[in-house]
C-alpha cells in the first residue's frame, strides 16, 4: 500500500477530494498536491476573464502578529507603509533582507490596531514564518502565531465573482458588493464565518476568502453551485499563471527572488523610502540613487516562438543581455508574452531584442505592461 | 480516457506512426495531447528531403504551459511536412490522429515493425496511471 515517496511527501489541502471529484489534474507545487487544470488552462483562463473562477490557494502561508507593537514589527520588515492602513484594509508589499533583495512578496491585512495578518507565498512559508517570529520574539508586546496549517484560502475571481458570492452572504450582501479594492470584512458565506478580501492575483475583480480548514469544502461547493448558471468554474494553477502574467503580477521564484530588488523589478511603487527605518532601506536608497542597472520588462514575442522562464534574451548580435523570468501565450491578449530582466539602457518600450528559444531565434519587443487591464 | 487506434503503431514518447503508402505519417497521441494541454505552436526543424535518424528530435510542440520534443520513430527521409500546423497548431488538439506532422520514407532496413502495437501502448498507458 505504499505510494511513491515524492507523492507521499506532498501535502494535501482540505479541498483535495473536491479536486479529484472534479477531474483536476494534480501536480506537485510548493510541497502541495494541487490542480494544474480541470478542463483546460485556456478555458479556465477565459472563464475568469468573462465570468468567475474558483482557485484553491490553501497552500499560502498566514502569519498573525498581535499586540501593541505588532504593527510596528510588521512595518519594520516590509517596504510598503502599513502605518497608513485602517482596520479592514490590506496592502501589497515586498519584504527585503538587509541587502535590499526580495525575501518574499506579501499582502498585509490590518484587522485591528493590534492584530495584523501577513499572507506569504507557500514556497517561502518556512522562511517568512521564522523571519516574522524572530522579529516578534525580540520585541516587547508582540505575539506571533503561524496559522497556515489551520487556515484555508479560496480565491474567487472574475467579473461576476463578487455578485455570485454576495448571494451567499445573506444580510451582508450589499456590504460585500460595496467592499473597496484591498478592503476586507468579516462576513458569513453559506452560513460559515469567513474573512472576505477584495484582492486577487488574476487582474480581475474578485475576492480572496479565508476560513477554517473544516469549512473550506462547504464554501467551495456553495460558490460553484451559486455560480453554475453564471459560468463559474474551478480553475487551476495553469490558468492562475497565465492570468497573473497578463496582469503583470510578479511570481516569486521566477520574476523576483533574493537576487532581485523591488526597484529593478518594477515594484518601486511599494517601496516607501520616506518611511522610518525598515529592513533593506539603506540598500534600496542606494539603488534608487544610482538607478537600477537592469529592469524587469514586459515583452511580446513578435517572431515565431514562446519565451519560457530561463531562456536567454539577446541583442541583435546574439550576445546574451538578460534572461526571461516568465513567459507563455497570453490567452486573452492573444500574443506570446513574457517578463525578463534587460539592461536599463535597453528597457525602453519599443526596444527590439531576440529571445533564444532553445536555439531558435525569435524576435521580441519591449511593451507597456500590464499586458491586460480590465475595463 | 486516452483514445488508441489499432491501425497504427506507437512509441514510448507518445507518438504514433502510420504506414501511408511507402511513407510513414508521424503524430502525437491523445495521451500526449492531454498532458500538453492547449497546443499553441508546432515547430518543425526539418524540410522535405532532409534525412532523420531514429530517436532524434525533428521539432518541438508547445502548449500554453510547456513544450515537448518530437522524435523521429524511424530513420529515413522526410517526404512531406504538414504546413497547416504552422498556422493552425490547434488542429492537433482537435484531432491528434488526423494531425500528422511529418511523413518519413524509412531508410533501407528501417520500418515501424519494432514499434509498440495498440495493445502494447495501452499497457504502457495503464502503467503510467497510478
Amino acid at each position: 500500500m505504499s505510494e511513491p515517496v515524492d507523492q507521499a511527501a506532498l501535502l494535501r489541502t482540505p479541498l483535495h477530494e473536491s479536486h479529484v471529484a472534479a477531474g483536476g489534474r494534480l501536480v506537485p507545487f510548493a510541497g502541495y498536491e494541487l490542480p494544474v487544470q480541470y478542463t483546460g488552462g485556456v478555458d479556465e483562463h477565459r472563464a475568469v476573464r468573462t465570468a468567475a473562477g474558483l482557485f484553491d490557494v490553501c497552500h499560502m502561508g498566514e502569519l498573525l502578529l498581535t499586540g501593541p507593537t505588532a504593527g510596528a514589527v510588521v512595518n519594520g520588515l516590509i517596504t510598503n507603509d502599513a502605518s497608513k492602513l485602517v482596520d479592514g484594509q490590506a496592502i501589497y508589499t515586498c519584504a527585503c533582507n538587509e541587502a535590499g533583495t526580495i525575501l518574499d512578496d506579501l499582502i498585509i491585512y490590518r484587522h485591528a490596531p493590534e492584530r495584523w495578518l501577513v499572507v506569504c507565498n507557500a514556497s517561502n512559508r518556512t522562511k517568512m514564518s521564522a523571519h516574522f517570529a524572530a522579529a516578534a520574539l525580540s520585541t516587547q508586546g508582540c505575539d506571533f502565531v503561524d496559522l497556515s496549517d489551520d487556515t484555508a484560502l479560496l480565491a474567487f475571481q472574475g467579473p461576476k465573482a463578487v455578485a455570485i458570492a454576495s448571494r451567499l452572504a445573506g444580510a451582508d450582501a450589499a456590504a460585500l458588493v460595496a467592499l473597496g479594492s484591498f478592503r476586507f470584512r468579516e462576513t458569513t458565506l453559506a452560513g460559515v464565518p469567513v474573512t472576505a478580501a477584495r484582492t486577487g492575483y488574476t487582474g480581475e475583480d474578485g475576492l480572496e476568502i479565508f476560513c477554517q480548514n473544516q469549512d473550506a469544502k462547504k464554501i467551495w461547493d456553495a460558490l460553484l453551485e451559486a455560480g453554475r448558471n453564471d459560468g463559474a468554474v474551478p480553475a487551476g494553477l495553469g490558468a492562475r499563471d497565465t492570468l497573473r502574467l497578463e496582469a503583470r503580477l510578479s511570481l516569486y521564484g521566477n520574476d523576483i527572488d533574493e537576487t532581485t530588488n523591488p526597484i529593478e523589478a518594477g515594484l518601486a511603487w511599494c517601496v516607501k523610502l520616506d518611511k522610518p527605518a525598515f529592513l533593506g532601506k539603506d540598500a534600496l536608497v542606494a539603488v534608487k540613487q544610482a538607478g537600477p542597472a537592469r529592469k524587469l520588462v514586459g515583452f511580446e514575442v513578435t517572431g515565431r516562438g514562446i519565451a519560457r522562464s530561463g531562456y536567454p534574451l539577446c541583442d541583435a548580435n546574439g550576445a546574451v543581455i538578460g534572461r526571461c523570468t516568465s513567459g507563455s501565450p497570453g490567452p486573452t491578449v492573444g500574443k506570446n508574452i513574457g517578463l525578463g530582466y534587460l539592461p536599463a539602457a535597453m528597457a525602453a518600450i519599443g526596444t527590439p531584442f531576440i529571445v533564444d528559444c532553445r536555439g531558435r531565434q525569435a524576435a521580441a519587443v519591449v511593451v507597456k505592461t500590464p499586458f491586460y487591464k480590465r475595463s | 480516457m486516452s483514445n488508441i487506434l489499432s491501425d497504427r503503431k506507437y512509441t514510448n514518447d507518445h507518438e504514433w506512426a502510420k504506414q501511408a503508402g511507402t511513407s510513414i505519417d508521424i503524430g502525437i497521441t491523445s495521451y500526449a495531447v492531454d498532458q500538453l494541454g492547449d497546443i499553441t505552436l508546432v515547430n518543425l526543424d526539418v524540410k522535405e528531403g532532409d534525412t532523420v535518424e531514429a530517436g532524434k528530435a525533428f521539432g518541438t510542440i508547445e502548449s500554453v504551459k510547456t513544450l515537448s520534443d518530437l522524435f523521429a520513430p524511424v530513420a529515413g527521409k522526410i517526404t512531406r511536412i504538414n504546413k497547416d500546423l504552422e498556422s493552425k497548431p490547434e488542429l492537433v488538439n482537435a484531432d491528434c490522429y488526423a494531425a500528422w506532422m511529418v511523413s518519413i520514407e524509412p531508410a533501407a532496413g528501417s520500418s515501424i515493425d519494432g514499434l509498440l502495437d495498440s495493445a502494447a501502448y495501452e499497457k504502457l498507458l495503464a502503467s503510467l496511471d497510478h
